[in-house]
């Protein structure tokens, strides 16, 4: 009887942002902060 | 501890000013996701620039407070990066890209008109090798075929200028061919680009 067997796919592991992407999402949310003026809204990114 | 926090009590606690929270939140959903995106375009650069996207898109929009789905964050960022695959595909129809790595090249049918330096550079070079040997020319033969070929005129113009027949400045032309020729050929002249 043939034996199948399923090899986990290495490339579907790896379907992962880069660690670089991530950390300039989180550094982008730490600086982007959004004033509110009235009824505006001002985005500003303080580095 | 962070694992059993539901997205929308994460959500709320970004808003507030949680900046962990959207740390956790992308831990948790990146692989889906990435996955969701890599699925539709195939191609590891764009899904990252996607990805990114996506994201900025959640954080700003997270931040001015127009979030208002609490209790489905992850169906709503699929959402925003399925919004943003199409506006990709979209892109791309108006404005395709070629690539060399197909049996096709756009380069084979394309081509500069232009010549390049060194060509320019022959080219002068044959044009004032050939006004030289014009000098050398006997001063009839050289009026015409200066009126002829340099100042375009016709031969009827050149014969009213000159005050010959037709016949005599076609003669002087033929004759002015013949003996640069004959130049250039005696001494071996190359005159090609």
């Amino acid at each position: 009887m043939a034996k199948n067997y399923t090899k986990s796919s290495s490339e579907m592991k790896k379907m992962l942002p880069k660690k670089e992407t991530i950390s300039f999402l989180l550094n982008y949310s730490k600086a982007l902060s959004v004033i509110n003026y009235k009824r505006m809204k001002f985005e500003t990114l303080l580095n | 501890m962070e694992q059993i926090l539901q997205d929308s009590v994460l959500v709320s606690n970004y808003i507030k000013g949680d900046e962990c929270a959207l740390g956790v939140l992308i831990e948790r959903h990146k692989q889906r996701i990435y996955s969701f995106i890599y699925s539709k375009v195939l191609n590891r650069d764009i899904t990252e620039d996607i990805f990114q996207d996506t994201f900025i898109k959640v954080i700003r929009t997270l931040k001015k407070g127009n979030y208002n789905e609490e209790g489905k964050f992850l169906p709503w960022v699929m959402r925003i990066s399925h919004n943003l695959v199409i506006d990709h595909f979209r892109k791309n129809n108006r404005m395709p890209k070629y690539d060399n790595n197909g049996d096709f090249n756009i380069f084979s049918v394309l081509s500069d008109t232009d010549l390049n330096a060194e060509k320019k550079i022959i080219k002068n070079q044959v044009e004032r090798d050939v006004r030289r040997l014009v000098d050398e020319l006997p001063s009839d033969q050289k009026e015409v075929l200066l009126m002829r070929m340099y100042q375009d005129l016709s031969f009827k113009e050149i014969s009213e200028k000159t005050g010959v027949s037709i016949n005599t400045a076609l003669g002087r032309m033929r004759y002015a061919l013949i003996n640069l020729r004959k130049v250039i050929d005696k001494h071996n002249i190359v005159l090609t680009n």
